[in-house]
């Protein structure tokens, strides 16, 4: 068909493909769609069931995951997406880069005082409803880090967290046996209670005025968030 | 072969009386250090011996700055080197009173000070009188207190503020003459390669500036390392600085000081495993440099990243075998390493000549699709240039100086473990572009490949009855106090070095860790300045950082 003339006109194919599709499908409905499911049903393919199930259903199937690296859990992390383990087969692979399309945090490292508020406002970015799968030793509790001057003792003193994978860092098989526990717990409408207290955002002005306040109140102003790290109580 | 000491041009020696003449009544002491002669000046010297050091005696490579509290006195040590010989070493003490800790600060002479005194003003509490840009580094602005100095109070609460960046250059309205815009990308960015926070101004899509703001990764390593013992407790750090499956190489780092330190000689066998071991990292940390690099370049998650990614994971199965970890592997201990070669060898050195096998192909198909494609060579030539002068300007080591042109690899330099016995070559490119950078890591990779494969031949014919891997060390290491030492191997990103000051007990007193990724970011602006946006990610992807080094 190669002409240098514009065609005017469009052919119906002589062929028409609903011919084969016929011919290979027979009679009745189509093989491939023959599941066991399919035969349950019978001749009335409907399902009844109630809205909330069939939605935390389809959650628990198609989740977006937030792609955010902090530290060398990430590098496993990486690996859990990546060849050979491939968590898109569970129906929770491709990484997000903005927290806008995404709804499940895995958090992989360890934040510190000044990486803690930034965590928290990608995380107040992310719509509901979301769910964090904390990664590793620090994230539950600092890991080797604890007792360091900057490090805070876990990622729950700042946000919820859902499901912990412990290990330094967990191998990639592990984390997928988190993320697959966390679909299930969807999949059945659980989810976690919020008890994030300590750490809470605040606005400068807000905060009880001790001896820290006082200094530096000249050089914050009211309006400003802030995280107070209270290293004393904290477990 | 070119293992061997040859270079361009032959280094002159700088005798001590040299320096000593040099430096004349300015050195009001002499502080030996283990690996360098140390001399004493006055804090308001710094500028002037430095620079007569570098103009006149050729240290041209500032690699690390030191700075500690004593009860009596704040000290900085500035350790020198020379790019073309880094077993010349020169170490520059400057003790400031407790009460006043203000020195020189020796930016105006090497840029890489810049970062350098920051960062010990920041952890220590000297300031530096003079310095351009006198800001905490590590820490967040409203922290209070210096946490290395002496009497800092861990338990006091501490404030973070989630402060709002204006544009530091033009307020947000448009006016006609510039309009620039200020731009934070990270410290949650794909394309930051962790939590890094880059402060640009854009005018258009050209940068004008940009900052690197670090510290969001700053766990406290140097801390930790001070609250260690020397025997075990320390060597599960170094895995954590370079985690990108650098393992082995950083535990290298502290091996190497420790073991000087406290004079232990290692096995030639666990020499071989540890170099053998040592390669193998590096090969698996230039495959995810490439790949994020691609992933950066190309923005492309599913090709050249998931074959970087493939091959990462033979080569950490390889490891895996080796040391029982994926990647916090912990298989140094002083004196050698944790066990020998996996049961039964034969199955393990087949495993890894089977990898070394396939290796070339897996090259070749990398040429294919990166080095050799076209858009790839467009995108990479002539963008972020790092002229070699900048380049020691600012502390570069390892594949960034390569890239540069600089010839400085201390496996060769300043040679340790097995490598001085073994046929390679030190890989470098002449381009000082993006191009050059990722070209050095691939020809990296292969050069690793021939290490390995001498080390799996020397390993298969050890006399069996000589597999000795650790030599004897003592349950409990105390050097003698007031032994100070600094030590460098080549990481895979560059000079990692480590500084220990023992005061007899069996942790040391200070712990000074020199990461190649630190001041290989602080190039970044000389990089990018004047180049377009994508451009500066792909120059911030060339560099390979990772920030649990460079924020440590
Ligand atoms: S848990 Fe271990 S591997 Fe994970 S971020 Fe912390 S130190 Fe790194």
């Amino acid at each position: 068909m190669s002409s240098n003339n514009p065609r005017q006109q469009i052919h119906g194919s002589t062929a028409p493909s609903t011919d084969t599709r016929d011919s290979r499908i027979g009679e009745g409905p189509d093989d491939r769609f023959n599941s066991k499911l399919r035969e349950a049903f019978g001749s009335t393919p409907f399902i009844l069931t109630k809205f909330d199930k069939f939605m935390n259903w389809v959650r628990g199937n198609s989740m977006f995951m937030l792609q955010f690296g902090i530290a060398c859990c990430s590098i496993e992390m990486m690996h859990t997406y990546a060849i050979k383990h491939d968590l898109d087969r569970f129906g929770a692979g491709v990484p997000r880069a903005s927290p806008r399309q995404a709804d499940v945090m895995i958090v992989p490292g360890t934040i510190v005082s000044k990486f803690g508020p930034r965590m928290k406002r990608v995380y107040d970015q992310m719509p509901e409803p979301k769910f964090v799968v904390g990664m590793g030793s620090c994230t539950i509790s600092g890991g080797p880090f604890q007792e360091g001057y900057n490090v805070v003792k876990g990622a729950e003193e700042i946000i919820p967290i859902d499901i912990h994978v412990p290990g330094c860092p967990p191998r990639p098989e592990a984390l997928i046996y988190g993320v697959a526990k966390l679909q299930e717990r969807i999949r059945n409408g659980e989810s976690t209670p919020v008890v994030v207290k300590p750490y809470e955002l605040e606005q400068f002005g807000d905060l009880p005025k001790d001896e820290l306040v006082q200094k530096l109140a000249d050089d914050i102003d009211e309006d400003d968030l802030v995280m107070r790290y209270n290293w004393a109580d904290s477990p | 072969m070119s293992t061997g000491l040859e270079r361009s041009q032959p280094p002159v020696e700088v005798s001590e009386d040299e320096l000593e003449a040099l430096l004349g009544d300015r050195a009001l002491a002499r502080d030996d250090h283990l690996n360098a002669p140390g001399f004493v000046v006055r804090p308001d010297d710094v500028q002037s011996v430095l620079s007569d050091l570098k103009e006149r005696a050729g240290f041209d490579h500032l690699s690390n700055l030191t700075a500690q509290q004593y009860e009596d006195r704040y000290e900085s040590i500035y350790h020198l080197k020379k790019y073309a010989d880094p077993t010349q070493e020169v170490s520059i003490v400057v003790p400031t009173p407790i009460d006043d800790p203000v020195s020189e600060s020796a930016a105006p002479v090497f840029s890489t000070a810049d970062w350098h005194e920051r960062e010990a003003f920041d952890l220590v509490g000297i300031d530096y009188e003079g310095h351009p840009d006198p800001r905490r580094i590590l820490l967040p602005e409203t922290w209070q207190g210096h946490p290395l100095s002496l009497d800092y109070d861990q338990e006091k609460p501490q404030l973070v503020t989630l402060t709002d960046h204006a544009n530091p250059i033009q307020p947000d309205h448009h006016d006609a003459e510039s309009d620039t815009m200020f731009l934070n990308i990270g410290p949650h960015h794909p394309a930051t390669h962790g939590v890094l926070h880059l402060e640009t101004v854009l005018d258009g899509e050209t940068v004008v500036d940009v900052d690197p703001d670090v510290g969001y990764l700053h766990r406290c390593e140097e801390q930790m390392c001070q609250n260690g013992t020397y025997r075990h407790q320390i060597m599960p750090y170094p895995d954590r600085w370079d985690y990108v499956s650098a393992g082995l190489l950083n535990e290298w780092a502290y091996a190497r000081v420790a073991e000087d330190l406290a004079d232990i000689e290692v096995p030639d066998y666990a020499q071989v495993i540890r170099t053998m071991g040592a390669e193998l990292c590096r090969i698996a940390s230039h495959m995810l440099a490439l790949a994020t690099f691609a992933l950066d370049v190309y923005g492309d998650f599913t090709a050249i990243f998931q074959y970087g990614m493939r091959d990462r994971e033979v080569v950490q199965d390889i490891l895996e075998d080796l040391t029982g970890q994926r990647l916090m592997f912990n298989y140094f201990r002083l004196g050698g390493v944790a066990w020998d070669l996996p049961e039964p060898r034969e199955e393990f050195i087949a495993k890894t000549r089977d990898f070394l096998d396939e290796l070339p192909a897996k090259v070749d198909e990398y040429n294919d699709l990166l080095t050799g494609n076209e858009i790839f060579q467009v995108r990479c030539h002539d963008t972020g240039v790092l002229e070699p002068e900048a380049a020691k300007d600012y502390g570069c080591t390892g594949p960034v100086a390569r890239g540069s042109g600089i010839d400085y690899d201390l496996r060769r330099d300043d040679p340790y473990g097995y490598y001085d016995e073994l046929e390679w070559d030190v890989v470098t490119e002449p381009g000082c572009d993006n191009y050059s950078r990722v070209l050095v890591r691939m020809r990296e990779v292969e050069e690793s490949a021939k290490i390995i494969e001498q080390c799996l031949d020397l390993l298969e014919d050890w006399p069996e009855d000589e597999r000795e891997i650790q030599a004897n060390v003592p349950r409990t290491l105390k050097p003698d106090a007031d032994t100070e030492v600094y030590r460098a191997v080549e990481g895979a990103k560059g000079e990692l070095g480590i500084y220990i000051r023992a005061d007899g007990t069996d942790k040391p007193a200070r712990f000074k860790i020199r990461s190649p990724c630190f001041h290989n970011l602080s190039a970044l602006p000389e990089m990018a300045n004047g180049e377009y946006v994508p451009d500066l990610i792909a120059s911030l992807g060339s560099l390979d950082i990772v920030l649990g080094e460079v924020d440590r």
